[in-house]
């Protein structure tokens, strides 16, 4: 029998799906599957678009693995639009005239943007954002504008907003309504966001409605308002809503709705019993469904009816949603808005902090019916749960809001769901899927999890949730998360620390001898030489730690490709006067060191030769300077800015504090180095927020915000504490770094160590600012001992002729090693490069 | 003390290179023997002498690897890129087709000793 047509139009994210779900069902047996494909390329990740100014690519974004479509025969008509539908026939004709029969159409068109009727609407400097070509023009275009503004304050608004503020355009929001996200939140939660975007620089303008464009030359020049009011900017870009992409429907006669839709039934089906809309241009029971996983669940149901059993139908969707649009948590999920009559609400708002949370309860108080959170979105997926699965509130519902006390957690955990709760909404997993396939193929990591399930491959606003799973799973089945630091030894880092501590152990030998076995490697060594040193705080280079320390720390310099080594001297705060600058610059000069400003504020000197390393610390010291522990996994610098002492907005002594902090934790090992930084007022030119621990000042005393990470994945520190006074201030570092000293995975930087905590930030401030361990006063003496010992190990190295004795090239020859050779570059010397390298030996051998 | 089995080279001279206590237990040396860098390691086992060229990252520095072993076998990781090196063949445990070349060495009257042809 001849394979019937099925044929999709529009390639987009749902269209994809229903070809996705057709295939996984068997349906190329019967049919010939073929999709118009608009866009210049194929389905892709329309939820993260704005990832692309990120630096994801557009194959990044790509949801249609290389080659799939090919492999299953399916014909994709690529950058040409299905233009017409000619039902009598049969057919779809496209823009380029290509004529296509079907025996069943689905028409997946999803929306486009609107863009309300103001005069001057289509000026050059304004844009829509949908598509990643809409993307690729704004950011053409803001490379020479200043000022952008957001016309709609609703998700896509707010994410699109996040996007100018990125390009580091100075961004306002304008909406008509009297508050941000009038869909998902109320007036009291509006005004909280409001106020969170607006702290982050983003000027909002609520309840204003713009009458006019002006331009000048051609290009966007201002906005005029309603209310005779005006806004100056470069750009604009409307994201006031969307609209069904319904044109092909309605001139083929299909029923649309009054306000646009193509109109379904709960087969998914249009008017025309061949004919299907599934995603963002279906109008099902009045209703468009502007999300994706409503999209996802029509083109499964499309798929079956078309192609499988066709038992299961459309009877609508949830529109929870859970979003962080720069940063701030907004969701909101059931109703919301408190509609069902009878229905109680609680509400909890937190000016200081800038939270708003909100049950809305049954009339019994036994069912949550849904709410809103804004700030904090913490408790989302659990709320979602209990109220999606009607689960039973506890005697005080509002306990499930209010922040935890004590460490403990008041939410009710993944423990109480029943296998039928749904865990990932985008890809439409339960409970019991996820408990199921763990079970089945006795998994243990979220990775593969994630790949056998779905869960989590869409939006990802799951994963946690999918992670406490899989960690209960685990638990239940008896397993134990193994982390053993190597062959040598069966124990995690922490497990090895705690051991030390409480064992009084010296020595690397003793531990070997008494905890593991053979001969240690370079994975163990360094990482108990940095244990004895934390808890300790004997110098590295004595003799029985000497030998375990990588080459870095064991020369008190950085190793560089050729086998020399960078010398960077400690420069606290950034801060440094001309005569040690000068100094600086003599030793390089006397011993031809490359010189270098770092990233870190302070000098590096390249090149130095090891048997050359102890006469230039010599000289460093003599002119007051320190070892810089660059080579340490310890603190590497506490960044400054030049704060209230010069600044016209600093309102604190930012330099001075960060003095004081470089010098109270310098030389402290650690898992993983670690850096800081303070701010003298919320500019935050020091970039504390990308530091492991980072402080801003404010008028009342000093933000601290912890956990943030520059390097290979970027993540914002978060605030553990407000306005504190300098004594509480540090009595809250001493307690964050020694807790992660002691807990952390060896290399584990304090961003992925905070990630893998388990109850994260609210656990993370119950240690360190209630005490819920009971641990505080133990941690603060301990990095008491680590202060009070504190020596230069350069200035400890050279007053011990032995410690010297190792710095030379030779063991047997004072001579200096032989294979190294320098090019001039820009006046300075430099190893030469591999080509280099050649010619000059020829030239040394003639 | 046991010896690197280096069983193809004949020895016609030892150099002496340095006392025995110069070595730290568990770290290594560079000598420099008839214009050749060779890396010396000691290690509870015994004494051990590959060349210090790491042909990874192209730089003579293996002596101021980290020394430890691998199921047994004695080994240094590389200080630059950390591949590690079988000390008594000079294999390399990261990759086979890579191999050093290792050299005659003794311990005599405390004295480190290297042989050459
Ligand atoms: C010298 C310097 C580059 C420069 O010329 O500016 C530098 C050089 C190195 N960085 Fe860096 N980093 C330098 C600032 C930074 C910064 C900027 C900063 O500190 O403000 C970052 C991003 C901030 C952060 O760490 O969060 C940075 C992120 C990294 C990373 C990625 C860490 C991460 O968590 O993702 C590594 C790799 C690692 O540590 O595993 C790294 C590693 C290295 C190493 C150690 C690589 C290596 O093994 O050779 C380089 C040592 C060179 C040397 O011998 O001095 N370097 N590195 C900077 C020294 C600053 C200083 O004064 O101490
Ligand atoms: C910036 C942004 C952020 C978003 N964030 C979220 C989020 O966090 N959560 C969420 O649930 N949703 C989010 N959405 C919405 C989500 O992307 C949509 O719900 C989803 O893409 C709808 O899928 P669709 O296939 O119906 O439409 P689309 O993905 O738009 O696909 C429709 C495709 O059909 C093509 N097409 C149209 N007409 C024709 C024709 N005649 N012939 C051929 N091709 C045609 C179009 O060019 C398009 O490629 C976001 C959307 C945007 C723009
Ligand atoms: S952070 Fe503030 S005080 Fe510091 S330099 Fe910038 S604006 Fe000035
Ligand atoms: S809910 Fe979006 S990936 Fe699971």
């Amino acid at each position: 029998m001849a394979k019937k047509n099925l044929v999709v139009v529009g390639n987009g994210m749902v269209g994809h799906k229903f070809l996705q779900k057709s295939i996984e069902i068997g349906a190329t047996q019967d049919w010939n599957l073929i999709t118009f494909c608009e866009e210049p390329r194929v389905a892709y990740d329309r939820v993260n678009l704005s990832g692309y100014f990120s630096g994801q690519s557009a194959e990044d974004l790509s949801l249609v693995e290389p080659g799939f479509y090919d492999q299953h025969g399916v014909k994709v008509y690529l950058g040409d639009k299905a233009a017409k539908i000619d039902r009598a026939a049969k057919k779809v004709i496209s823009a380029q005239g290509e004529e296509v029969e079907f025996d069943r159409l689905v028409i997946a068109t999803g929306s486009y943007p609107f863009v309300p009727p103001i005069a001057g609407k289509d000026t050059e400097g304004t844009f829509v954002y949908r598509t990643i070509e809409d993307l690729q023009a704004m950011s053409a275009y803001a490379e020479q504008a200043k000022i952008g503004v957001v016309v709609g304050g609703g998700l896509l608004g707010l994410e699109c907003a996040n996007a100018l503020k990125n390009m580091g355009l100075k961004t306002h929001v304008v909406e008509f309504a009297p508050r941000l996200m009038p869909l998902q939140v109320d007036d009291l939660g509006g005004n909280i966001l409001k106020d969170q975007i607006q702290s982050l620089g983003v000027t909002v303008h609520t309840g204003k409605s713009t009458t006019e464009i002006v331009s000048v030359g051609g290009r966007v020049q201002k906005m005029v308002f309603a209310d005779g009011s005006e806004l100056f900017t470069d750009m604009i870009v409307f994201s006031a809503g969307i609209r069904p992409r319904d044109e092909i429907a309605k001139d083929c006669g299909l029923t649309v709705g009054d306000r646009g839709g193509i109109v379904i039934n709960e087969q998914c089906q249009t008017s025309d019993p061949h004919v299907y809309a599934i995603g963002e241009c279906a109008l099902h029971e009045g209703k468009i469904y502007g999300l994706v996983a409503p999209g996802y669940t029509m083109a499964t149901i499309a798929a079956e009816q078309i192609c499988g059993d066709g038992n299961s139908t459309f009877g609508g969707a949830d529109m929870s949603t859970k979003l962080k649009l720069m940063g701030v948590d907004v969701a909101s999920f059931g109703d919301a808005f408190g509609q069902t009559p009878g229905a109680k609400v609680l509400g909890i708002t937190d000016a200081i902090k800038g939270t708003y949370k909100k049950l809305v309860v049954d009339g019994s108080g036994k069912h949550l019916l849904g709410g809103m959170l804004v700030g904090d979105a913490s408790a989302y997926g659990n709320l979602l749960q209990i109220s999606q699965n009607q689960i039973v509130l506890p005697p005080n519902p509002e306990d499930l809001i209010l922040p935890a006390r004590s460490g403990t957690s008041n939410s009710m955990g993944v423990d109480s769901f029943p296998d039928s709760a749904q865990i990932c909404s985008c890809n439409n997993v339960t409970k019991g899927d996820i408990c199921a396939a763990i079970q089945a193929d006795n998994i243990t990591d979220i990775g593969t999890l994630k790949k056998c399930t779905t869960a989590g491959t869409g939006c990802g606003g799951c994963v946690p949730l999918v992670t406490d799973l899989l960690k209960l799973e685990m638990k239940k089945a008896g397993l134990e998360v193994k982390n053993n630091l190597c062959e040598h030894f069966d124990y995690s880092r922490q497990e090895l620390y705690s051991l030390v501590r409480l064992e009084k152990t010296m020595t690397f030998a003793d531990l070997l001898a008494k905890h593991g076995k053979g001969q240690g490697c370079e994975i163990c060594k360094p990482a108990i030489g940095s244990i004895l040193a934390s808890a300790w705080n004997e110098q590295i280079l004595n003799p029985a730690h000497v030998t375990l320390q990588d080459t870095n720390d064991a020369f008190l310099a950085n190793i560089q490709k050729d086998g020399t080594y960078s010398v960077i001297p400690r420069i606290p705060g950034g801060e440094i006067t001309p005569a040690a600058l000068i100094a600086i610059g003599e030793v390089a000069r006397d011993f031809g060191l490359y010189t270098k400003i770092t990233g870190g504020q302070r000098i590096d000197l390249l090149g130095a030769r090891v048997d050359q390393l102890p006469a230039i610390w010599q000289r460093l010291i003599a002119a007051g300077l320190e070892s810089g522990h660059a080579y340490g996994k310890a603190l590497r610098t506490v960044k400054s800015c030049v704060g209230s002492t010069w600044c016209r907005f600093g309102v604190q002594d930012s330099t001075t504090l960060a003095i004081l902090l470089e010098q109270r934790y310098r030389g402290l090992r650690a898992p993983h180095k670690f850096k800081s930084a303070v701010s003298g007022c919320t500019r935050e030119c020091a970039e504390a927020q990308s530091k492991d621990f980072g402080i801003i000042a404010t008028e009342h005393g000093w933000n601290l915000y912890v956990c943030g990470n520059g390097g290979m994945k970027p993540q914002h520190a978060q605030l553990l504490a407000s306005d504190l006074d300098q004594e509480i201030l540090i009595k809250y570092i001493d307690r964050f770094l020694m807790f992660y000293v002691q807990t952390a995975n060896r290399l584990e930087r304090t961003a992925t160590w905070l990630n893998k905590l388990e109850g994260g930030m609210d656990y993370l401030k119950a240690v360190v600012i209630d005490d819920c361990l009971g641990i505080a006063d133990r941690l603060e003496a301990e990095m008491a001992h680590q202060v009070a010992t504190y020596q230069c190990e350069w200035q400890n190295t050279l007053a011990d002729p032995q410690k010297l004795a190792r710095f030379n090239h030779f063991v047997n020859s004072p001579e200096p090693d032989p294979s190294l050779l320098r090019v001039e570059e820009r006046g300075q010397a430099r190893p030469p490069y591999a080509h280099e390298r050649e010619v000059l030996m020829a030239i040394q051998n003639r | 003390m046991v010896q690197a089995s280096v069983e193809s080279q004949t020895v016609n001279q030892w150099i002496t290179v340095c006392q025995l206590e110069q070595i730290l237990p568990n770290s290594g040396v560079c000598a420099l023997v008839a214009d050749k860098q060779i890396a010396v390691f000691r290690t509870a086992e015994g004494i051990y002498a590959i060349d210090n060229y790491d042909p990874f990252s192209k730089s003579y520095v293996l002596s101021r690897g980290i020394v430890g072993d691998q199921n047994g076998v004695p080994k240094v990781a590389s200080p630059i890129y950390k591949q590690n090196f079988n000390l008594q063949t000079g294999e390399c445990f990261d990759d086979p087709t890579v191999q050093l070349p290792v050299y005659p060495v003794r311990v005599a009257d405390g004295q480190v000793q290297i042989g050459i042809a």
